[in-house]
């Protein structure tokens, strides 16, 4: 991804271009969560609870005195970490099973598939819960079921472009050469399956962290007292919004600014990379 | 005809098959310790119970044989004991899914409505200020989580206007009006976030259709632009459309749990819950699998509305 | 220009927006067909012949405007026709024939439906009847059991009976004009003889007038009365075929007539070329836009070269050779 890739993004996709841009603020945000957050997140203070924003207090304060903007910013860090390690696993996952399975075909391919279908029949969500109902929430267990979970899915898409590429000519002519399967894969077809892939892993950043905030609020995420953005729009806090009504505010809008950011982001990308893709889920 | 139903049909069982076995797998990962704390959890100590619980549970047996007579339990329509209650899965879930199905249905409503009309008038005015703002709409429709307007809607207008959305559940046959009034609101919620996608996917459709030599050929007939679309657009254009919708079900279901949750709708979302939080197995596992039977069934029937929207297909 | 002149193109010019700037598709045509005639009009790909088809009926779509010039059509100027004026006129007064049958008949509609709705559209007739007329219209272009075909989607049929049911589509409402582009160039060659007899015997029954595009000269040699050649956008030569055969004047219409290999040649000779490229329309040099291929070129052709006439009926733009 040269200099040049990033300036024609910035050139003839600015929308785009402006959403890698915030979603990158978000990032490094949360990444300085320690440094830049104004008060600890736990750091409970009664006597000012449930203080509308004020200087002090730049998003309030929720029922037990905590300063949200603070708790928002570690709410960053906590979605984008799980953000990425699970779109990370989930691309892993979705190249190895799509390029085994679209790269070798036959019978193998015909039995993933089948398993892949029957796997995208249940509901992301019913899916995810059941599983954390047998493993419990963790922050390691979320990564992990995510990443699978997105990448069962997503491995059609990789499989889509092996299969394309498997029958261009110039793969067959590497085979003719007496190329290892290994060396076509690694040298031929997966750099002609890169654009998929980071098309992919761009779009599966926001799909998890989605999924993550939807368990948290759920009260099946990252265990309390970590400030995800989905807990904090749920369990006791919700009681206080009808006093605070900022207090349902900023997760979301956060949740819904870096989600919106990167799938203009992806969309943007995508297109520069990959027309072709336009529609895929 | 015929013939491309009993395909679809065959085709399915496959698929059937492993769905059943990763609904089965994932009954028999519960770790032993899960056990311990069923028990703690309801409250009964003795080794007993846990052999009881463990037998309920089907846990005692050779794996292959556990399937079996999980499947054939299940072909008879046997989905277990609920741990907590003590009442047959499949009682509770006849009542629940109706009660998700109407929130499912009211919402695949307000869905369609939204996002057909849009989908199309964006792309028949593609690249204007309309199409702009509709794409833009569909985009952050897609990040918004549905979660976060439900706990707007039940907040704000509690604030602003001291009115809360009914939270309080009537069966449709006792009060149709009580009924409609609650189920509303979560409905449109998930309707609009269903919208989204289904507005992209039929823009997308509608001008590749718009592309096409027989549109051009319809024009050079005399064909007005709206009668051109509706005459000869829609019809190809919404075949696609079609199957997304099938492939939207499965989002239906997961939205549904966290809009039921919100404003609490006693469906199947909310069971699963409930049973998750109190370790309720069987529960979880009859949820499981009769929702993987359900978008099975949705994809079928979205296959077979294909072979009769398509003569292509009906043909084969 | 004679009196029975159904359509004339007066100094027609049409500019397409494309990525790399303006593009002047068609430069200053000038044309003309008669009642009943059949006019071809011959040329590459890019030459301008689709493009100005297409403007007649204006059916440019969003990047093509008409930048100068008139479409008469009867008293009628086209150019100055509002949307709903020329709906009137397509399908009804003029029709029109693409080259692809497959993709260009809807595939989820029976074609017997596709063939009785400019019926349905323009003579106000009910569906019944016009499916009575379509019925009857198929008969006409000489499709085998009409009234089943009638129920058939397009993917049933083969490429030459698709093509005669977008001929029995063109002909439903007797247009005066039918506007024919490529359409046989898609097709089997043993059928195109068939299809192109066909339009003519209906042309030639129903006293229309018929505009051939093509980029086949044989073609051209067997069913045209007048003949122009397109050449980067703008008429080269134009004549009666038989006049265009016996003597073409324009080096590029020479050249394409010597391409054409002969039966009666000697065995085993190499076919001749043009020499070049064709021109790309968005960086044109300056003056004759053959130039660069001609093998007569000289210094008067850096100026653009105006269509003048050799006799009355044959035409050309060049400014001349030895």
């Amino acid at each position: 991804m040269s200099i040049e890739f990033f300036v024609r993004l910035w050139r003839e996709k600015r929308f785009g271009a402006i959403g890698g841009i915030i979603f990158l603020v978000f990032l490094v945000c949360g990444l300085f969560a320690d440094v830049i957050a104004p008060y600890g997140i736990n750091d409970t203070n009664l006597q000012v609870r449930l203080q509308s924003p004020s200087w002090d207090f730049l998003l309030g304060t929720d029922h037990l005195g905590r300063d949200v903007l603070s708790r928002v910013l570690y709410g960053a860090q906590l979605s984008m970490v799980v953000g990425f390690l699970a779109a990370g696993l989930a691309t892993v996952v979705s190249i190895v099973i799509g390029v085994l399975s679209g790269y070798f075909g036959g019978k193998f391919d015909m039995l993933v598939q089948r398993f892949v279908d029957a796997w995208m029949t249940f509901p992301d969500l019913v899916l995810l819960i059941v599983v954390i109902s047998i493993v419990g929430p963790g922050i390691p267990q979320i990564v992990i079921i995510l990443g699978f979970l997105y990448g069962i899915a997503g491995s059609r898409i990789v499989r889509g472009q092996v299969v394309t590429v498997r029958e261009t000519m110039y793969t067959h002519a590497a085979q003719s050469t007496g190329a290892s399967n290994m060396r076509i894969l690694i040298r031929h077809v997966l750099p002609n399956v890169m654009p998929v892939i980071i098309v992919l892993f761009t779009t599966r950043v926001g799909a998890t962290i989605l999924a993550e905030a939807g368990l948290s609020f759920l009260g099946l995420g990252v265990p309390p007292p970590a400030p995800t953005w989905g807990s904090m729009l749920s369990g006791t806090g919700r009681t206080y919004m009808y006093l605070g009504p900022w207090l349902a505010l900023a997760p979301g809008l956060c949740l819904t600014i870096v989600v919106y950011a990167i799938n203009v982001y992806g969309d943007a990308l995508r297109d520069l990379l990959d027309p072709r893709m336009r529609g895929a889920r | 005809m015929q013939a491309y139903i009993a395909r679809r049909l065959i085709a399915l069982v496959p698929t059937l098959l492993f769905a059943s076995l990763i609904v089965f797998v994932s009954m028999r990962l519960i770790p032993g310790d899960v056990i311990d704390l069923m028990l703690a959890q309801n409250d009964i100590a003795t080794t007993q119970d846990r052999e009881r619980i463990e037998a309920a549970l089907g846990l005692d047996q050779p794996v292959l044989t556990q399937y079996f007579n999980w499947a054939d339990g299940v072909l008879k329509g046997d989905l277990g004991r609920s741990l907590w209650r003590n009442t047959p899965v499949t009682e509770d879930l006849l009542v629940t899914m109706p009660i998700t199905f109407e929130l499912g249905f009211l919402a695949l409503i307000v869905a369609l409505t939204v996002a057909i009309p849009t989908g199309i008038y964006s792309a028949m005015r593609q690249d204007t200020m309309g199409d702009y703002v509709s794409r833009s709409f569909s985009l952050i429709m897609l990040a918004v989580p549905s979660f976060w307007l439900g706990t707007l809607v039940m907040v704000f207008p509690s604030v602003w206007w001291r009115w809360s959305p009914p939270l309080e559940y009537t069966p449709f046959f006792e009060d149709p009006i009580a009924n409609l009034s609650h189920m509303i609101i979560p409905a449109i919620l998930l309707g609009l976030s269903m919208s989204a996608v289904t507005m992209r996917m039929t823009r997308t459709m509608m001008l590749e259709v718009l592309r096409q030599d027989y549109v051009r050929t319809a024009r050079a007939k005399g064909l007005s632009e709206n009668m051109m679309v509706l005459r000869h657009a829609l019809r190809n254009g919404l075949i696609p459309v079609v199957t997304l919708i099938g492939l939207q079900a499965p989002l239906l279901i997961g939205g549904a749990v966290i809009l039921e949750q919100i404003f609490v709708v006693p469906g199947m979302g909310q069971m699963l819950l409930e049973a998750v939080f109190q370790r309720d197995y069987p529960v979880i596992s009859g949820i499981f699998l009769i929702v993987g039977i359900g978008v099975l069934l949705i994809n079928l029937l979205v296959d077979l509305s294909y072979g009769f929207l398509d003569p292509k297909v009906r043909h084969q | 220009m004679s009196t029975n002149a159904l359509l004339r193109l007066n100094d027609l010019s049409i500019v397409f927006r494309t990525d790399r700037g303006l593009v002047r598709a068609v430069d200053s045509v000038t044309l003309q067909v008669d009642e009943g005639e059949t006019l071809a009009i011959v040329g590459e790909s890019g030459s301008g012949k689709s493009v100005t088809a297409l403007s007649i009926l204006q059916l440019l779509g969003e990047a093509g405007k008409i930048d100068r010039g008139q479409i008469m059509f009867a008293d009628d100027d086209l150019t100055t026709f509002s949307e709903s004026q020329m709906r009137n006129i397509r399908g009804n007064r003029i029709s029109m024939i693409f080259q692809e049958p497959m993709t260009s008949l809807n595939p989820v509609i029976p074609v017997g439906k596709q063939v009785a709705e400019p019926l349905v559209l323009h003579r106000d007739m009910s569906w019944k009847d016009a499916l009575t007329e379509a019925e009857a219209l198929l008969r006409t272009v000489a499709i085998p059991d009409p009234r089943a075909r009638l129920d058939e989607y397009p993917h049933q049929l083969s490429g030459g009976m698709r093509q005669r049911i977008m001929i029995a589509m063109a002909l439903a409402c007797q247009p005066k004009l039918i506007i024919a582009d490529e359409p046989t160039t898609a097709l089997d060659v043993t059928v195109q003889a068939q299809i192109l007899a066909l339009l003519k015997d209906l042309t030639h029954a129903t006293g229309a007038a018929l505009i051939l595009i093509t980029h086949d000269l044989g073609v051209v040699a067997r069913y045209a009365d007048r003949v122009a050649v397109m050449y980067a956008g703008r008429i080269v030569e134009s004549a009666s075929a038989m006049d265009l055969y016996a003597e073409p004047r324009h080096p590029y219409t020479q050249g394409l007539m010597s391409s054409i290999p002969s039966l009666d040649g000697v065995a085993g000779a190499e076919l001749t070329t043009i020499d070049g490229q064709p021109p790309d329309l968005a960086n044109l040099p300056v003056g004759c836009a053959f130039a660069p291929r001609c093998k007569y070129a000289r210094q008067a052709c850096n100026t653009t070269p105006q269509l003048t006439s050799i006799t009355d009926h044959h035409h050309w733009a060049c400014h001349g050779y030895e």
